[in-house]
């Protein structure tokens, strides 16, 4: 068994760990042992059919395309994703897709276009699905707090359209607020990398046999790749939303909570 | 005030015309609503908790579109009116005094925006606050003092009406009087105020004109007569 290859029995090996975590629920009956064994056995068949779906995708031979098309369905199920989680944002689900439509193609370009990676299927997919796996989780977050925001401060945002500002500038103080809280947990995870814990695409390569500082610079392009994703994604979302909730003749639309 | 934005008769500055507003198919709060508001004078919207009140300021200051019937400012349709400056002739005062986050100053720039201090602190003093309070973070304010600067902030849009959604309501007995007192002075100075209350003691303190709203819509004489000597009865009390 080289680096890179644990096969089944090293797999079955690391199950270990979760026997571990199932008698730990037993132990201090936390009643989550079926919830472990569950979680553990769905990620080990969507891994395994997702991996041998790649190896076609991936496969030297095949189509570019076919990586593509594999981005278009994680964009639209990253959608359907974020339409599920963040049910009291209106018309989130269409949003949340085109933000991710909109990470992929400006977070590509730049990465190809200053051929930082080549383009193939291999970068394309785990590329790709980084970006839209942590924007999707700062889509969701920055949804439901600008609604939380708009609906708690209504009455603020309306004393400000009582006084002749545009729907724009109403909104401006309280979006900028929700945009800083999906903002600010990708940037102190951004700070903390390397001191704190070391990431997985690193990992990986380390543990693959690269060169530590090889595998330190993939890192990096790819850590601000993710913080460029999250950036581009929130703000979609907050402008596409934002113009969601009011009307064109600056009204505030009825929202989630709102109290009036 | 220059006297070239008062007509030279007593025209109606803003008008409800038969205005209904429905929150949905099923439910109508204003039914064919009319009144209308002078310059000059204060209008008291009386009626008991629940009239519809405060949605039919709302509708005045287009924060709502009526269902039915129309809002006129200055005889114009206020439909066809650019919203934000609509806003800006129309102001409003609400219930609670809503200070944003920030100086005093910043609070009064939201009005207006290219105001020198000079023009903030005349603003102060014009609703009776010092111009010290200028720094001052508008969270720290009473109640009184927040609620002057709210009218202070509407005044920098230099109105025409201003709607008052029962500014009092939250105050103090001084404070409240005081309030009336500005609003006075305000119609005085040529604006039309149009004042939401359910105190009939305030109503007859303040009101130039009162009408009256039951369930949505106009009282008759007989019921605003009734519902007036009601609140005399209940003060008398």
């Amino acid at each position: 068994m080289n680096a890179t290859q644990i096969g089944w029995a090293g797999l079955v090996g690391s199950f270990a760990l979760v026997a571990i975590a199932i008698g730990l629920s037993l132990w201090q009956r936390l009643q989550l042992s079926r919830s472990i064994l569950w979680a553990s056995a769905r990620a080990a068949v969507q891994l395994l059919l997702v991996g041998f779906a790649l190896r076609l995708v991936l496969d030297s031979n095949a189509s570019v395309w076919w990586a593509w098309l594999w981005v278009v369905v994680m964009i639209g199920f990253a959608g359907f994703t974020i339409g599920s989680r963040a049910k009291e944002v209106p018309g989130i689900f269409l949003l949340g897709t085109i933000s991710m439509l909109t990470v992929v193609v400006v977070s590509l370009s730049v990465i190809f276009g200053f051929h930082v990676f080549p383009i193939e299927g291999r970068t394309i997919v785990p590329l790709a699905g980084m970006m839209i796996g942590n924007s999707m989780t700062a889509s969701v977050l920055v949804g439901r707090r600008i609604v939380g925001e708009l609906s708690e401060k209504r009455d603020e945002v309306e004393a400000r359209l009582a006084l002749g500002q545009s729907w724009q500038d109403a909104s401006r103080p309280y979006v900028r607020s929700a945009l800083r809280t999906a903002l600010v947990p990708q940037i102190e995870s951004t700070k903390a990398v390397g001191l704190v814990f070391l990431p997985g695409a690193m990992t990986g390569l380390v543990l693959a046999g690269v060169d530590a500082v090889d595998a330190v610079t993939v890192q990096l392009a790819i850590m601000y790749l993710i913080l460029g994703s999250v950036a581009t994604s929130v703000t979609v979302i907050g402008l596409g939303l934002t113009r969601r909730v009011f009307t064109p003749d600056h009204r505030l639309r009825s929202i989630a909570r709102a109290t009036y | 005030m220059s006297p070239a934005r008062i007509p030279a008769e007593n025209a109606e500055l803003l008008a409800f015309e038969g205005v209904s507003f429905a929150v949905d198919a099923d439910r109508e709060i204003l039914h064919g609503v009319s009144l209308s508001v002078a310059p000059a004078a204060v209008t008291v919207l009386a009626g008991p908790s629940g009239a519809g009140k405060s949605t039919l300021l709302r509708l005045g200051n287009r924060l709502e579109l009526p269902s039915a019937g129309s809002v006129r400012f200055r005889g114009e349709d206020s439909a066809v009116i650019d919203p934000r400056e609509l806003r800006r002739r129309v102001g409003m005062v609400f219930q609670k005094p809503v200070p944003f986050a920030g100086s005093v100053r910043e609070n009064l720039k939201v009005g207006a925006p290219q105001a020198s201090d000079e023009e903030l602190i005349r603003s102060l003093e014009r609703v009776g606050l010092e111009g010290s309070l200028l720094d001052r973070v508008a969270d720290d304010l009473s109640g009184g003092e927040a609620q002057r600067m709210c009218i202070a902030r509407t005044l920098l849009t230099q109105p025409e009406v201003i709607l008052m959604d029962e500014p009092t309501s939250a105050l103090d007995h001084e404070n409240r009087l005081g309030i009336e007192r500005l609003a006075k002075e305000l119609a005085q100075e040529g604006i039309g105020i149009l004042w939401v209350s359910h105190d009939l003691a305030q109503v007859r303190r303040i009101a130039d004109h009162a009408v009256v709203l039951i369930d949505g819509r106009n009282a008759s004489d007989e019921e605003t007569a009734a519902f007036l000597e009601q609140g005399m009865s209940e003060e008398e009390q």
